[in-house]
């Protein structure tokens, strides 16, 4: 089991014809992920290594019967790319594009939530499920299959946690990138809830960082609905006040969003936090114990 | 993205905020011709990128030509000290002549993006002249809000009530509202991330004037917004990231003593973590990214040991996008063509990590190489420690 995407999960790629979204899709292919079509605006009836091409995000849907899509788009486009895809009635949407105007998201998110699509992003590296379905730019062979599901603003230190899990062989059932922005779309709270609902996953692994309230929002729904043990790493202790530490999304501003207070609400929320960011694999393998 | 008092009133002028008549001024002889146009008594504010300015001394009346002049000479080309520059300060290059004017009172506004609601919201208190922040803490109960619908933006009843609600009365509250109304218009046609009026002073008349304004800009909408972009003023922004900017790198300047370069936003920020966690403090945040090559690792390592407060570097990268052996290509460059003084500690994990480790074995450099996070942490220690009692500490 999983949550997001599995082995039935049916991809659709936004922005195929481009360099890095045939490399990530031929990546993609070699994990098992399902690519079904791929769209570009203008460059509809080619096909991209055996893979059709569609001018239009509908017109994919309608005859790949795609269920997800991944957008390799450039900032200028990409809001309008996510549009796109929850227009056509898409269940999940991952955007990897790092850039987007904030304002562009304010409407994008309002719309992608009346249409009921699940916006995973902007600024995610993407979601993978071991050894089912990766749909995204992470390296597939540090992951294995197994109990602990991660969420995560962060690319990399994602990256570095699941490596920490699997060299004390502990797998996991799926690792989500919310994004770095400062609106994304699910959040850790709708996350969390389906991670808590998935029977496979026995523990969970948040990995925050300064910035907004998304820590305090899971300490909240922590305390309210989830009996599974959960570990978290907030980065961003050592940050100055006032100054975005590179993803656009991770600034205090006004006292508000520092590590500390998320650290102490989710300590009160019963969650096993590390302040050392080398020993989160062993603080999740003692909770599982 | 910041802009100086002066520019951001051009703006709130273009926007029908009502300024008072101003001259910006870079020497003392303009800085007393504007004030004898404008009148007296008139006030000398330093432009620099900080708030806090008054109580520092960079905000100063003047009753003549020559006080505004004596005023400008004591300001320009020095380092102005608020409680947000650092003590280093930043150098006053110009500064904005306005004439005094007559308040009876004073209020805040302000246009931030609500991150938990994922929408704009109008913060409005009746103290103005007090930063947000504290009023928040002390006084609550001064703070009014009004949020702005993505689908149908801020209606005009919102403003006149948020007006209202700040104790204004009927047409002092309808002018207020205009102004809100057109400070929202501001905020979303020009790509902010925050549009403040602190304060916004009502005269003995009843007209609002801003006397302050602070405008701050989204860094992701500027390729859409050339105007706001010509605004940028680098003498404000440290020479070290100006140039790490140049190159693509995601750099920012601390005060610590080891460096740190990082692939990823979230690795960079719990690598200072580390870094602080072992008793050392970091020297920076640097976020080379995915797309980084060869010759941008290079820049970096070089902007690295440019900071005189290195006393070690530290780089973790864990391979992705960006492949081990690119950053050992781009490590090995730097270190052959720069004379780095100081111990560079290296964890290398993900795509092709054997490549690059073989790469950095076979340099014939002297970098400390780490398997994991953990044994990385005592090197840095270590080397903290050999590098302060190297210095006698």
């Amino acid at each position: 089991m999983s949550i997001l995407v599995d082995d039935r999960t049916r991809v659709v790629v936004q922005g195929i014809t481009g360099n890095e979204g045939r490399f990530h899709s031929n990546q993609m292919r070699e994990y098992g992920t399902r690519i079904v079509a791929g769209v570009t605006p203008g460059k509809g009836g080619r096909t991209v290594d055996g893979v059709p091409v569609f001018d239009t995000v509908s017109e994919a849907v309608a005859m790949s019967g795609a269920n997800a899509s991944i957008l390799f788009v450039p900032p200028a486009f990409a809001a309008d790319a996510i549009l796109e895809a929850a227009e056509a009635g898409l269940d999940l949407v991952v955007c990897l594009t790092e850039g987007i105007p904030v304002q562009d998201m304010i409407a994008v998110r309002r719309y992608v939530d009346e249409k009921g699509t699940s916006l995973l992003g902007p600024n995610t590296p993407g979601v993978i499920s071991p050894g089912q379905c990766k749909l995204g730019v992470m390296a597939g062979y540090i992951h294995m299959p197994g109990p602990v599901g991660i969420l995560s603003r962060s690319g990399t230190l994602t990256y570095e946690v699941v490596h920490q899990l699997s060299a004390l062989g502990i797998g996991q059932t799926t690792c989500v990138g919310i994004g770095g922005d400062p609106i994304v779309g699910l959040s850790f709270p709708d996350l969390i809830s389906l991670f808590e609902e998935d029977p496979a996953t026995e523990g969970i692994v948040l990995i925050g960082e300064i910035g907004g309230g998304a820590e305090e929002e899971a300490a909240r729904v922590i305390v309210e609905r989830v009996s599974k043990p959960v570990v978290a790493f907030v980065a961003g202790q050592s940050a100055p006040p006032g100054r975005r530490m590179g993803h656009a999304g991770a600034i205090i501003t006004g006292g508000a969003g520092t590590a500390d207070a998320k650290i102490a609400a989710l300590r009160e929320a019963g969650v096993h936090v590390a302040v050392d960011p080398a020993s989160i694999g062993e603080l999740m393998r003692a909770a599982l114990a | 993205m910041q802009i100086h008092e002066f520019q951001a009133k051009r703006l709130f002028a273009a926007y029908d905020i009502p300024v008072l008549p101003s001259r910006p001024a870079t020497t003392p002889e303009a800085a007393a011709e504007a004030a004898a146009e404008l009148g007296f008594p008139a006030v000398v504010k330093a432009q620099i990128h900080a708030g806090g300015r008054g109580q520092a001394g960079g905000i100063v009346r003047a009753e003549s030509p020559d006080e505004a002049r004596r005023a400008a000479a004591r300001l320009l080309g020095a380092p102005l000290v608020t409680r947000q520059t650092g003590p280093g300060g930043r150098i006053v290059r110009t500064l904005l002549v306005e004439p005094a004017a007559n308040i009876a009172y004073e209020i805040y506004l302000g246009v931030v993006l609500d991150r938990a609601r994922r929408q704009l919201v109008v913060i409005g208190s009746s103290a103005g002249g007090v930063e947000i922040e504290e009023t928040a803490r002390k006084d609550p109960e001064a703070i009014r809000k009004e949020w702005v619908d993505p689908m149908i933006g801020l209606r005009p009843f919102q403003a006149f009530r948020l007006a209202r609600r700040l104790g204004l009365d009927g047409t002092t509250a309808g002018r207020v509202a205009a102004i809100v109304r057109s400070l929202v218009r501001l905020y979303q046609e020009k790509d902010c991330t925050l549009a403040e009026i602190n304060p916004l002073a009502m005269t003995d008349a009843g007209e609002p004037i801003a006397l302050d304004a602070k405008l701050t800009f989204d860094d992701n909408a500027l390729c859409r917004r050339p105007e706001i972009q010509k605004l940028r003023d680098l003498h404000e922004e440290d020479p070290l990231e100006v140039e790490a900017s140049a190159a693509h790198l995601n750099y920012i300047k601390l005060s610590g003593n080891v460096g740190c370069l990082v692939n990823g936003a979230g690795l960079a920020m719990a690598t200072m973590d580390l870094i602080q966690l072992v008793g050392a403090r970091p020297a920076n945040f640097l976020d080379v990214g995915g797309a980084a090559t060869a010759e941008t690792i290079e820049k970096g390592v070089r902007i690295l040991v440019e900071d005189k407060g290195v006393e070690a570097v530290f780089i973790n990268i864990f391979g992705g996008i960006l492949r081990c052996d690119v950053l050992a290509e781009g490590v090995i460059a730097a270190a052959r063509s720069i004379d780095i003084q100081v111990p560079v500690i290296i964890r290398l994990e993900g795509t092709n990590v054997e490549a690059g480790r073989a790469l950095l074995a076979s340099s014939g450099l002297a970098f400390r190489t780490a398997s994991d996070l953990h044994e990385a942490a005592g090197m840095i220690a270590a080397a903290a420690r050999g590098t302060d009692e190297h210095l006698g500490r």
